[in-house]
Order: structure tokens, then C-alpha cells, then sequence
């Protein structure tokens, strides 16, 4: 649908002297995935974190269009899904109240059953009532999914995706990204080469 | 350039006319000579007073904005807002133990501008602990609002409270009362002096600062 | 399914619920600012004995007491989103009216739970009288809430920081002044049994700076969240 994109014009960020990348512009758009590519420390978490909103940029401006219209900051980062290392979820909290929290916080309904759903889906299905602080760094993982995907927002933000999963989480997450780009937006960021197939659209950081 | 030398002249003349113009007051002290004082005292308290108002202005203008030069110019006005509430607060301290035989007794005006040096001190020690200018400015934003919108509590409960924590200083009011016409006039002139110093000293580091960022930057392109 | 527009009490009732089960889970802010406010207490009765039999005294005390303990307390639920990194989570889900409303409830509970514990151990071990009890529970409830205002938005403030140390009480102290002198005042009077009606001054006032605060606190918040 022409009505759902993202549209980065000029974008630039640079902090105190560093300057870390300038004047990136390039649309996405809907059911397309884009491929973030660059070494460590390249600017790709920052790139995703300036999709996101979560930080101001230096130059230039990011916009998120849903049904043809444009949406707010705020909206814009409830619109999106993120999986991140740097996210992180609640360890003093279950796995089902980690999914109630934000469930709730968002203002959606919340319902065992549907719960139950998200956690099979990521393969979690008998950890539901295990805090979060027993979980292993895959199993984390699993959970940023399990929370990205709850309120099946359009666009998808990986950072990482397949950071600290075995083979059977990396299919999980193909499964997922395809999943995703049928109907909406990804945007993966990665510093593995062969990930780069995975994008329709690629972005190369220095 | 014509405007400085005025200036220079102008509080000159000040200077002058509070040590020979103005005569002694009584009640103030053994002699009435500390009330020279006043030429002093009050006006950089009114300034470092207009100077936070100035710099909450700047402060709400930036969130509304978020252009950093108004936070370098609330910066600016927090700074020389500062230097003169020190002014106002140690030319207080000593006035009063010249007058009425202590440095420091908490009535209603000395605590207001204690205060008002604690805002100022902690609006400083919150840009220190900041790095990113955007984040620092944001933050010390609203700050400077926060302590704005308190301040004026202070007015309503200080004078309230403080004749039942401290009854046997009941005469620290009445000085301003007492202004003849000599006074007057020096005491107007100083305020209209020190205002134009901190306006000048104002607009002079706000240049500064600009041009440091312009360098700063220009240098790590 | 789809998104309703849900309350902002419901919203925030699902902060100060999560923040609920954190702290029973660990404990730390409650048992941080009980342990502070212990100690002071026994400190300052122990070392001023008798003399904190005097209202004017005994309620510069307890206030003491009870505002550097707020500071230890208040501070956690902002502070711990930022040390354990799950303010970015937070952020992207939240809107920052049901964030700052759900803190602020919590860090009510927190304080006035707190209070409820600290004003009788108080009063047993200073031996001073409340002339009028109501008077004075007014005034120590508009007070301690005053302090959750000032501290819970200073603390959003500070967390962002991200400097350990006293930088909460740096900045809270200026801002809450004015609800101290008055809660002070208040304090004193009831317990040394002026006039009822004297008393009511302080408590319009710790009702305006109550108001006030939380406004500017909802205004404000957002830059603070963005």
C-alpha cells in the first residue's frame, strides 16, 4: 500500500565532535524489508533508534506514514516493534506479566489465551510463568520477539536479529521477517554478511 | 562604543555620589553610614531576580522550540544571574552585620535570595552532569521552569512564617521606606546601571559562547 | 485486535501495578528510605533527648526526617528503569501522561506508607502531644504528598542524569522549600495546640503547592520522556 512507508530525507547525526553519518535519504516502502549493513560502531543502532524517534537527529528528519498519513513521534514509537540488545525487559517480572505490562500500558486488551499464542510462537510456550532474571540470553531474545510482536505493529526494528539464538531461533526469526514483509516493514540491522540477503533495499554503513 | 564609555561614566558618578552625595541614615548602625549600602545591594539583587526570569523565559521558549540558542542564552542569563546573586547575597551579609550585628538571620529577604543562589547552584550542577547538549539543554529547561514556578510560594510563605521562628527581629523591613530624595535618585541610577552592565555583559557572552560553538564545530567537520 | 483508547488511570494503574510487583519482588525502595528514616530518627532522639519535647523543635525534626528519607526513596522508580535499561522498552510503549501518573501514585504509596510508619515512632520517642490530631494529620498528609510531587518529577529529571549521588537532593531541596517552611509551621502549630484556626493558612497553602506541582509535573513531563 502506497499509504504506508518511511521516508528518511538528509538524515545526519553527529555527537559533541563526532559526526557519525550524514545526509541518508531513501523511502521504504510498505511490505519491503531493508538491510542495514556496517561494522560495529558504524551508526546502526543509531540509525535504527532515529527511525524509532527515540533520539533527535543532527540534520534532516525521519517520517512514518500509515494510511497515508503521516504520524506523530509519539505515535510513531507505538506504531513500531523493536528488538534491540540494548532493550531490555522486566527480570522481576514473569514472562505473561512482562506481555500484561505492556499490553496494558499500550491501552490493548490483554487476554491469557492470546498470550499463551505469542510465547508459543516464539517458543516459549512453558516459560510463561518463569520470571525473566532464570532466562537464559536466547531465551531473552525470544521474549524481546514475543513483546515486539503483541500489538503486530506494521513496522518491525531488529538490531541484531539473531544475537545469542541457536539454529533454531535464526529460522524463527527468517520466519518471522518474512512473515513481517508480507504485510508491513522491516528494517534489520546487521554486521553479518549473509544476512544482507534478506533485504529488498540495502544500506551500508562505513 | 559611546554607549560603554557612558556607562563607565554613568556608574562611576554612582560610585561617587553613594560614598559623598548620599548622607548617612539613621538606624542604620552605629553611624547610618552602612546604608550606602542599599545603592549596592538592591539593584544586583533585582538583577540577579530579573536575570532568572529572563532565563526561564529563554528556558520555555526553548521547549517550544528546541533551537540551542536559546538555551545559550538562558545559559548566559543563569550565569551572570549567578554573579550577581552572590553580589546581592554577600553585599546582604554584610550590611547586615554592619547594621544589626549578624551576617545572616534568615528574615524574609536573605532567605529568598539563599534560595535563589541554591537554584542557581543546582540548575549548574544539572548541566555538569549532562553531556549531550540536547538532552542538558532539555533538562535544565525544565528545571528552570520547575524552580520558577515555586519561587513565588516563597514570597507567600517566608514573611508569613518567619515573625514566629524569629521574634526578636522585627525591624529588618522598614529600611526601604526611609529614602530621602538624594537616595532616591543614586539608588534609581544604580538600578538603571546595573541593569544596563548585566544587559551589555548579556549580549557580550552570548556572542562568545556562539562563536565558540561555531569553532568547535567547524574544527571536528 | 485492535487498539482502544484506554483511560489514562487504567494506563497508569498498569505502571504503578508492575512497579508494585518489582518492589515486593526486591524491596529496595521501601527498605532503603525505611532504614534511612530509622536511623535518623533514633539518631536525632537519642542525641537531643528532652529538648525534642518542644513543638517548634519536634517539627523541624520530623519534616527533616522525613524529607531526606523521601529522597532515598522517591528517587528508585525512575532510577531503576534507567540502571536496569528498561526505560527504552518503556518509552517506546508508553505514553508519558500514564507513566508519570503511575510513578507518582507509586511513589505515594511509597512515602505515605512510609510516613504512616515513621510519624508514631516519632511521636512515642520524642513524648510531644498533638494538640489537634486532625489538624496535624492534615498537614503531615498535604505535606508528604507535596514532597512526592516535587520529588517524583526531580527524580525523572535526575535519572536521566544518570550520575549516582546526591544530585536528587541537589535539586529537590530548592524546589520544596517553600512546602517545608509551610509544612514546618503547620506541624508546629498542632502540636503545640495554637488556635485551630491558625493552622489553616498552611494547609491552603500546601494544598495550592500540592496542585501547582502536579500541573507543572504533567506539563513538563513530556520533554523529559521524549
Amino acid at each position: 500500500m502506497l499509504g504506508n512507508r518511511i521516508e528518511v530525507r538528509n538524515l545526519g547525526k553527529a555527537y559533541s565532535r563526532r559526526p557519525l553519518f550524514a545526509d541518508i535519504s531513501l523511502t521504504i516502502p510498505d511490505q519491503t524489508a531493508l538491510v542495514v549493513h556496517g561494522p560495529n560502531g558504524s551508526g546502526k543502532t543509531t540509525f535504527l533508534h532515529l527511525l524509532c524517534g527515540l533520539i533527535p537527529s543532527t540534520t534532516g528528519k525521519v517520517d512514518v506514514y500509515l494510511h497515508g498519513r503521516a504520524l506523530s513521534p509519539g505515535e510513531r514509537k507505538r506504531a513500531l516493534g523493536l528488538v534491540s540488545p540494548d532493550l531490555r525487559l522486566y527480570d522481576d517480572l514473569t514472562a505473561a506479566e512482562n506481555l500484561a505490562f505492556f499490553s496494558a500500558v499500550r491501552g490493548l486488551a490483554y487476554s491469557a489465551d492470546e498470550a499463551r499464542g505469542v510465547l508459543e510462537r516464539v517458543g516459549l510456550k512453558v516459560r510463561g510463568h518463569e520470571l525473566l532474571r532464570t532466562f537464559s540470553a536466547g531465551m531473552k531474545q525470544r521474549m524481546k520477539y514475543a513483546c515486539a510482536l503483541w500489538h503486530r505493529p506494521h513496522i518491525l526494528l531488529l538490531d541484531e536479529p539473531t544475537s545469542n539464538l541457536d539454529a533454531a531461533g535464526v529460522a524463527l526469526v527468517w520466519d518471522i521477517v518474512e512473515q513481517q514483509r508480507s504485510r508491513g516493514i522491516v528494517v534489520i540491522a546487521t554486521n553479518e554478511r549473509e544476512e544482507l540477503r534478506y533485504g529488498d533495499q540495502t544500506l551500508v554503513f562505513a | 562604543m559611546i554607549w560603554q564609555v557612558a556607562l563607565g561614566v554613568w556608574m562611576a558618578a554612582v560610585i561617587v555620589a553613594s560614598f559623598f552625595y548620599i548622607p548617612a541614615i539613621a538606624g542604620f548602625g552605629a553611624t547610618g553610614e552602612t546604608a550606602r549600602l542599599i545603592v549596592y545591594h538592591v539593584p544586583t539583587a533585582w538583577v540577579a531576580v530579573l536575570a532568572f526570569l529572563m532565563a526561564t523565559v529563554q528556558s520555555i521558549r526553548y521547549l517550544q522550540k528546541r533551537d540551542l540558542n536559546l538555551d545559550r542564552r538562558a545559559l548566559v542569563n543563569a550565569e551572570l544571574g549567578m554573579v550577581f546573586c552572590v553580589l546581592a547575597t554577600v553585599t546582604g551579609a554584610i550590611w547586615s552585620r554592619a547594621a544589626w550585628g549578624m551576617y545572616w538571620n534568615w528574615d524574609p529577604r536573605q532567605t529568598s535570595i539563599a534560595i535563589l543562589l541554591m537554584i542557581y547552584a543546582a540548575y549548574f550542577i544539572l548541566r555538569g552532569a549532562l553531556s549531550d547538549a540536547e538532552l542538558r539543554a532539555r533538562l535544565s529547561a525544565v528545571y528552570a521552569v520547575l524552580a520558577f514556578l515555586t519561587v513565588p510560594f516563597l514570597v507567600f510563605v517566608v514573611p508569613r512564617v518567619f515573625p514566629s521562628l524569629h521574634p526578636n527581629l522585627g525591624g529588618v523591613e522598614e529600611r526601604v521606606s526611609i529614602m530621602s530624595r538624594e537616595v532616591l535618585v543614586v539608588f534609581l541610577a544604580s538600578i538603571a546601571g546595573f541593569t544596563a552592565i548585566y544587559a551589555w555583559a548579556y549580549r557580550l557572552q552570548v556572542r562568545v559562547l556562539a562563536l565558540h560553538d561555531r569553532l568547535t564545530r567547524e574544527r571536528g567537520a | 485486535m485492535e487498539t482502544k483508547p484506554s483511560s489514562l488511570l487504567r494506563r497508569a494503574l498498569a505502571v504503578l501495578q508492575k512497579d508494585m510487583q518489582v518492589e515486593f519482588r526486591c524491596r529496595y525502595a521501601y527498605s532503603a528510605q525505611v532504614v534511612f528514616a530509622v536511623t535518623t530518627l533514633i539518631a536525632v532522639s537519642f542525641s537531643m533527648g528532652g529538648r525534642l519535647a518542644d513543638p517548634d523543635v519536634a517539627a523541624s525534626m520530623l519534616w527533616v526526617i522525613l524529607f531526606f528519607s523521601s529522597m532515598t526513596g522517591l528517587s528508585r522508580s525512575f532510577a531503576q528503569e534507567e540502571e536496569t535499561g528498561t526505560i527504552l522498552a518503556l518509552r517506546l510503549a508508553a505514553d508519558p501522561e500514564p507513566v508519570l501518573l503511575g510513578k507518582y501514585l507509586f511513589n505515594a504509596a511509597l512515602l505515605l506508607s512510609l510516613t504512616a510508619l515513621i510519624v508514631p515512632l516519632f511521636l512515642v520517642l520524642a513524648g510531644v502531644t498533638v494538640a489537634h490530631p486532625l489538624g496535624f494529620l492534615a498537614i503531615v498528609f498535604l505535606g508528604a504528598l507535596g514532597l512526592v510531587g516535587g520529588g517524583t518529577i526531580i527524580a525523572a529529571i535526575a535519572a536521566r542524569a544518570a550520575v549516582k549521588g546526591a544530585l536528587m537532593t541537589v535539586l529537590s531541596f530548592p524546589i520544596v522549600i517553600p512546602l517545608l517552611i509551610s509544612a514546618i509551621n503547620g506541624t508546629r502549630l498542632t502540636l503545640g495546640g495554637e488556635a485551630a484556626r491558625g493552622v489553616l493558612p498552611d494547609l491552603w497553602f500546601l494544598f495550592f503547592y500540592n496542585g501547582i506541582i502536579v500541573a507543572a509535573s504533567f506539563l513538563l513531563f513530556e520533554h523529559i520522556w521524549d
